[in-house]
């Protein structure tokens, strides 16, 4: 005949059952110190919710008022964090000076720098120097590397800025068609311009005389990436940061009148469109071992090379419309 | 030369274009873009799989006039094939499933940027699984990387901008040392393609020069790679990044982009640093402890967890771990097991990620287990599909986890040494699977129970959590559709197992 037990409440049984059910949190008596809220966190939309994970951890113990029974054990979960916070701190320390040491160790063992007979310095490395500029039309060696060579892993570059630029548009981008209240208050937050001195005659007179000289310097570096040091990045590096020069002086105002995110959206579009027709169509030839027709020129001529001044005139309009970009976003959330 | 064979150069170029024609197109016209240029890379990878069936043999693909030392390569062979078409179609499937949710959780101003992230996503993907070159393969490492970054943070809540910030820092920790590892190999050898790279590095092995700088590469590129793809010691990223992120973005995330890496760290393995010098290096064993850890480890914050999303998310972190315990047998048969279970676990956790969302639209968007009772009435066709994955994840047979728990235990008792551990550790590790896996599954067909006790707590909740977010419209075409094709992929890799095991072991071979 089977015992009718009177504890019930609390064999392994029905603890078991009660864990299956989701009624019991194993974590009851134990260090759980996420806050309880956490379910419903996912889905508040309050820009308070807690950014870093120390934030998660502490503000349960800040938020309840403790019991005087409670309190020699919150002071003691205190202690515990904080113990590993610094346990953390010498460990992280510890790990990264082991790391020097072991890259460092390494150093030693590697091929001594500028040696003839390095490993690098193979065929590779001769074929580009002796027959680069026969191949490529392009007399900067470096150039006709990365944009012919190994257009590939150049191309692959140009969309690693595009989708960077695409995320800061994710996180920044402030949508004046979002419901609620909540675009209006994003927008007049991130809205710095009516704190910043508005027509600074010093700023401006700058500006005038130095604007056009970066300007007409950074197209001379993405013209010229194929005879002499520069191309596409750094020339196009150097008209962002005239054209951020430019906004900073005059404000938004001026700079909407000819870049606007419509402007923005159509260069890079066109300039990345160009750029993966055109090496398609040199990969695809390359690939089936037809001839390109594409004429090399003579080298040291300024239209010259082949694709490459096409190609990095692409790539300078990317990078200036993509740094132009960040910074706008960074100051009012658009462009 | 056979047409066929531009088509893996063609499928990256396309998903490419496709991303960057989806900066003017507006949300739905790019979703629809997504979705063609999908379905269209699928097909293009399964011809190349049928070409290099017929022929038997791979080919590289010369991107540009130059040849092998001098310009980037592109590489296919079976392995590459079936891998692209395998992750084409979780990929296809876990956009339709999660289609209707992105409508919701994005801005509308912003879908066509989820959708550009999506394509680009893909060419990395079949990027890093075609390429023949060690700086391509860090190229769209990067841009995989930033567009998993983008697909976590979309969602412009709090807590997926803390777990977007928290994936960012690890992978570029792994990102870093893996480009250190590629420098430091190409200061020894000279060369960034793999063919010739392997040629020198087995000329080095040979003279034994360079011995510290070799250990330190293959431990740097192994933990680089690891640390990506959410290793055990390194997964701490993994639950929120899963659990937070739109249902879309988690299962690809989980389901592809860190198999995406696992798959260059083989390539790498077999095709740069030479299979027996990996193994003679004792890396391997690195990975195989960890690997079991990760099985173990993995399991257990699973059972602990409370949120239904994390614990699918923490199972990953176990799943990772049978992989690169695979690895660390290494031994051919572990690294075909290894291989399958990739294949096995991006078309299971898809399925999971994909059904669990169909439950919590019935349960009022909550994730915790109470509410979740009884919802596989509610939502049938889900519970199913959660049941089945959870089923494949535990291991029940004519499902693929079976297969994949098979070849698992039978490669173990090739490798004396690791026998044991390896036999131990997978059955706790299905045990502790199934605790968890099917708790949550009997949880889903309980119906909660009439006392009033637990009426009372109900219409608590119920006050408690007003619905926030827009309520979809049940009923839709899309999960459904993505349930049922992901059931059907995991009863096909578990039924005809045996072809597929047959390519992998015959891609591995061609890898040589």
């Amino acid at each position: 005949m089977s015992r009718q037990r009177d504890d019930y409440e609390n064999s392994w049984w029905r603890k078991f059952k009660g864990w299956v059910d989701g009624e019991v949190d194993l974590l009851a008596e134990g260090m759980e110190i996420r806050a309880p809220q956490m379910q419903e966190e996912g889905k508040t939309d309050k820009p308070s919710a807690p950014l870093l994970p120390s934030g998660t951890a502490e503000n349960p113990l800040r938020e309840t008022q403790p019991t005087d029974g409670q309190l020699p054990k919150i002071a003691e979960e205190r202690r515990g964090i904080r113990w590993l916070r610094r346990f953390y701190q010498v460990m992280s320390v510890f790990l990264c000076l082991s790391i020097i040491f072991v890259l460092l160790w390494t150093v030693a063992y590697l091929p001594a720098f500028g040696n003839a007979g390095n490993p690098d310095n193979n065929e590779v490395s001769a074929r580009y120097i002796e027959r680069g500029v026969q191949e490529t039309g392009a007399i900067n060696i470096v150039t006709g590397m990365i944009l012919d060579y190994r257009a590939f892993d150049t191309f692959g570059e140009s969309c690693v800025l595009f989708i960077a630029s695409c995320c800061v548009l994710v996180l920044l981008r402030i949508d004046i068609t979002e419901s609620g209240g909540r675009a209006g208050k994003r927008l007049a937050e991130s809205n710095d311009r009516l704190f910043e001195p508005k027509d600074d005659v010093i700023l401006q007179k700058c500006a005038c005389i130095l604007v056009p000289l970066i300007l007409v310097f950074g197209i001379y570096i993405v013209l010229n990436g194929h005879l002499s040091p520069g191309g596409g990045f750094s020339g196009g590096a150097v008209l962002g940061s005239g054209l951020i020069f430019y906004l900073n002086a005059f404000g938004f105002r001026k700079t909407e009148r000819f870049f606007t995110e419509k402007v923005y959206r159509r260069i890079t579009l066109c300039a990345l469109t160009f750029y993966c027709l055109a090496k398609s169509y040199s990969f695809f030839t390359g690939a089936n071992h037809l001839k390109s027709g594409i004429p090399l020129g003579t080298p040291g001529a300024i239209i010259s090379s082949g694709l490459i001044l096409p190609l990095n005139i692409c790539v300078g309009l990317v990078v200036a419309c993509t740094m132009y970009a960040f910074y706008a976003l960074f100051r009012k959330g658009g462009m | 030369m056979s047409f066929v064979q531009n088509f893996p150069f063609f499928s990256i170029i396309i998903a490419m274009f496709s991303g960057i024609i989806s900066s003017v197109l507006d949300g739905k016209r790019a979703r629809n873009l997504c979705l063609s240029v999908i379905v269209l890379t699928t097909g293009m990878s399964l011809a190349v799989l049928h070409f290099c069936v017929r022929t038997g043999q791979s080919y590289t693909y010369m991107m540009g006039h130059f040849p092998a030392p001098w310009g980037n390569e592109i590489r296919a062979g079976i392995l590459e094939g079936l891998t692209a078409v395998l992750f084409g179609l979780v990929m296809f499937f876990s956009v339709t499933g999660g289609m209707d949710h992105t409508a919701v959780d994005v801005e509308t101003s912003k879908q066509n940027l989820f959708y550009i992230m999506i394509d680009l996503m893909l060419s990395s993907l079949l990027a890093l699984i075609y390429t023949n070159d060690l700086f391509t393969a860090y190229v769209f490492v990067e841009i995989n990387t930033i567009a998993g970054c983008g697909l976590i943070m979309i969602r412009q809540i709090g807590r997926s901008l803390s777990s977007a910030i928290r994936y960012m820092i690890m992978s570029q920790l792994g990102s870093g040392l893996f480009l250190i590892g590629l420098s430091l190999l190409y200061d020894v050898t000279g060369h960034l393609l793999m063919s010739p790279a392997r040629e020198a590095v087995a000329g080095i092995e040979a003279a034994g020069l360079y011995q510290v700088p070799m250990l330190v590469i293959m431990a740097v590129v192994s933990v680089g790679l690891a640390i990506k793809s959410g290793l055990y010691p390194f997964h701490y990223w993994i639950p929120d990044t899963y659990g937070y992120a739109t249902p879309t973005a988690s299962a690809v995330l989980s389901g592809l982009v860190s198999k995406g890496y696992i798959f260059l760290l083989i390539k790498i393995f077999y095709r740069v640093l030479g299979r027996e010098n990996v193994i003679a290096s004792e890396i391997v064993n690195v990975l195989f402890v960890f690997g079991l850890a990760g099985m173990l480890m993995g399991s257990v914050h699973a059972i602990l967890e409370r949120d239904t999303r994390r614990m699918i998310a923490y199972s990953s972190v176990a799943q990772i771990g049978y992989i690169y315990m695979g690895i660390g047998l290494g031994t051919q048969a572990g690294m075909v097991a290894a291989i399958f279970h990739m294949f096995t676990h991006s078309a299971t956790k898809a399925l999971l990620f994909i059904s669990a969302v169909g439950l919590y639209e019935v349960s009022g968007n909550r994730k915790d287990f109470r509410s979740l009772q009884g919802s596989g009435y509610r939502n049938p066709l889900a519970g199913i599909g959660f049941t089945v994955g959870s089923l494949s994840m535990v291991g029940f047979p004519m499902l693929s986890g079976f297969i994949s728990k098979l070849l698992f235990a039978t490669s173990a008792l090739q490798s004396p040494h690791k026998m044991l551990p390896t036999v131990i550790a997978l059955a706790i590790s299905t045990i502790l699977n199934a605790v968890y896996f099917l708790r949550l599954v009997i949880t889903l067909y309980t119906i909660p129970g009439d006392s009033p006790e637990n009426k009372e707590k109900e219409l608590a909740n119920k006050e408690k959590a007003p619905e926030k977010r827009p309520v979809l419209t049940a009923g839709t075409w899309k999960l459904p559709l993505a349930i049922i094709s992901f059931i059907l992929l995991n009863l096909t890799l578990g039924l005809y197992s045996q072809p597929v095991v047959a390519w992998i072991g015959s891609g591995l071979a061609m890898f040589d």
